[in-house]
């Protein structure tokens, strides 16, 4: 304990700022192991349950449900749960700080905020988006090859001249399986991964401004999951003004090849419907952006 | 260099730091003592922008802290030892505070040398003991060799040898010319390391002075008298020059010698019950200079109060005479 000088410390250049922080960021979220794991069960979940979905889905195909059918959709339908599981990391990369404290040493290292909030969001951003992709395109692919050869259930009794003598019709097959080449389908699947990590910023900006896991979350699923379900319970004539401004229904119409919603209500479009969903999140995290610069810490 | 200006945070109606002025000088290990609750924390929190102050401003090194090209060379603090996220590694928590500074990867093996974790550099702080924790945030704060170091009450809950590597570091750090502010409730402490006292109450500067001058000035003989005609005996003394406080029958008279305080007493037919000379502990003239801004006080009957500062007076004797 007698030196102190420090030998190595070579004699300061510039101005400590951005791509400091991001590396800083890169080392945070990489070296505490509950990133692993809930990286891992968002994919797990998304694509777990897509394949399930898509199984259950393949072998339960009648005539009329063709006209509807959208394969991409179909092909993805855990991420309806996965992003359950992704707002989980979203809120924890940020509360984590507050709920250890170690915001209070971070700041102290670093006391330009806005430099500290923006490289966390920009690390985040990459990890989730490439998190998102990886789920929503590995669905995808296993989602197809169970479209691709699609025994039709046939309803019985099927008319065939005599009445009231059903023959059982033979089973048909089709081919309901698409590629990324077809026409919307690429756009659709990076939306399902776009829409996954939106998901989870929405709730990035949430822990910023409540600095509470549990509650983050919470909110976040409000928005998501339980605005969605009090859709389902609004009379027509409402729900035709406000389901297309539903967040999960605005931000889902991009992971498809068909529209998601009642047929009779109006919805916005794929990429609009994505823009207001990036927007609500975007509210929310310029707010939190706004708070986490001025509050105490 | 700390310097404060009308340094003032206010909580909704609660003033927790009340116009402070203060210049804490690099060479030196400055104590920041007062009571829980005196707005020690808030300070040094407002020193590193943590918090914002209500009015007034504070500089470090002559400019606001977030003014830094590379704020951890000018100021390395331990606020609270615990404010780590107990998942990460020793090494990983100290990378990644290094890297926001562009300070070097291979200098967090040296501070870890330095604080002597080096064995448990790759163990999740989660596991690790309260001294091994304070170890760690003190490594945090030397990474960027800085020229001003904060410490928040630094020695509690360590064990002796903890409490020594402290000390010594920190008059280690004031002897290589750094500005070391350390905070603590305790005036023993200070005692032990610090060459400059911040006293505060309540959130105001009660005293800014040299430690030696701080024991000149508060650690007088004071007369212990007891009479039944206390409030007499009073005026006589105050006459004389004497300071007086009294509680009960009972006067503690400063400023005015044992015998004399006697010979008032006699010369002016006055009885008395006990006549003692008490050397008041350092302890004592801080929590005497302190008594009013005492943030909390706890119930304690009469009787058992006056057992109590006996018995630390006692205590303070004994560490005299060892």
């Amino acid at each position: 304990m007698t030196t102190l000088t420090a030998v190595s410390l070579p004699p300061a250049k510039g101005r400590a700022g951005f791509p400091g922080a991001l590396r800083s960021e890169w080392t945070k979220i990489r070296s505490v192991r509950s990133t692993t794991w809930t990286l891992l069960a968002t994919a797990i979940v998304t694509i777990g349950i897509s394949t399930l979905f898509a199984w259950g889905q393949s072998g339960h195909m009648g005539r009329e449900d063709l006209a509807t059918f959208d394969p991409v959709r179909s092909s993805m339908f855990g991420i309806v749960f996965g992003q359950l599981v992704i707002v989980v990391i979203g809120a924890m990369t940020l509360s984590g700080e507050y709920t250890t404290g170690m915001i209070r040493t971070s700041l102290s290292a670093m006391p330009r905020r806005g430099v500290v909030f923006g490289a966390k969001l920009t690390v985040f951003t990459v990890v989730a988006l490439i998190t998102g992709l990886f789920c929503s395109f590995t669905s995808f692919f296993i989602g197809q090859t169970f479209f691709h050869d699609v025994t039709l259930r046939t309803f019985g009794p099927v008319k065939n001249g005599a009445a009231d003598q059903p023959v059982p019709s033979a089973p048909v097959h089709v081919h309901l399986s698409t590629t990324l080449g077809a026409p919307h389908v690429l756009q659709a699947v990076i939306g399902g991964g776009l829409y996954l990590a939106v998901s989870s910023l929405l709730a990035f900006g949430l822990a910023a401004l409540l600095r509470h896991t549990a509650g983050a979350i919470t909110a976040a699923i409000a928005l998501l999951f339980v605005t969605f379900i009090m859709t389902q319970f609004l009379p027509h004539d409402w729900a035709a003004h406000v389901d297309k401004w539903v967040p999960f229904l605005a931000g889902s119409q991009i992971w498809g090849v068909r529209k998601l919603g009642d047929d009779s209500i109006s919805m916005f479009s794929a990429w609009t419907g994505f823009g207001v969903f990036t927007a609500y999140a975007a509210i929310v995290i310029i707010g939190g952006a706004i708070l986490f610069r001025k509050r105490d810490a | 260099m700390i310097e404060a200006a009308g340094l003032t945070k206010r909580y909704g109606d609660k003033l927790a730091v009340d116009d402070l002025s203060f210049a804490v000088l690099p060479g030196q290990v400055t104590g920041f003592l007062g009571p829980n609750g005196a707005g020690k924390s808030t300070t040094m929190r407002m020193i590193l922008g943590l918090d914002a102050p209500t009015s007034g401003t504070v500089t470090v090194n002559g400019k606001p802290f977030d003014a830094a090209d590379h704020p951890m060379r000018e100021v390395g603090a331990l606020l609270d030892a615990k404010a780590i996220h107990g998942g990460r590694s020793a090494y990983h928590h100290l990378l990644c505070l290094a890297q926001t500074n562009d300070l070097p990867a291979r200098r967090v093996g040296e501070v870890l040398e330095l604080v002597g974790l080096s064995d448990v550099a790759r163990k999740r702080s989660k596991g690790f003991s309260l001294g091994m924790g304070q170890r760690l945030g003190i490594a945090a704060a030397l990474l960027g060799d800085p020229r001003v170091l904060m410490f928040d009450e630094p020695v509690n809950g360590l064990d002796p040898e903890g409490i020594l590597w402290i000390r010594n570091l920190m008059k280690a750090l004031a002897a290589d010319g750094r500005t070391v502010f350390v905070s603590s409730h305790l005036m023993s402490e200070m005692e032990h390391t610090a060459d400059h006292l911040l006293v505060i109450g309540r959130g105001r500067l009660i005293a800014d002075c040299t430690v030696a001058e701080f024991i000149e000035r508060n650690s007088e003989q004071q007369v212990k008298v007891r009479s039944p005609h206390a409030a007499k005996l009073a005026e006589l003394v105050t006459a004389a020059g004497g300071r007086v406080r009294s509680e009960e029958g009972t006067l503690h008279v400063a400023n005015l010698p044992l015998e004399r305080v006697g010979d008032l007493a006699f010369d002016n037919g006055i009885r008395l019950h006990e006549l003692t000379a008490v050397q008041a502990s350092l302890e004592e003239a801080f929590m005497e200079l302190t008594k009013d801004s005492v943030e909390y006080h706890a119930a304690v009957p009469a009787a058992q109060r006056a057992q109590a500062t006996a018995e630390v007076g006692a205590a303070t004797e004994q560490k005299a005479e060892a």
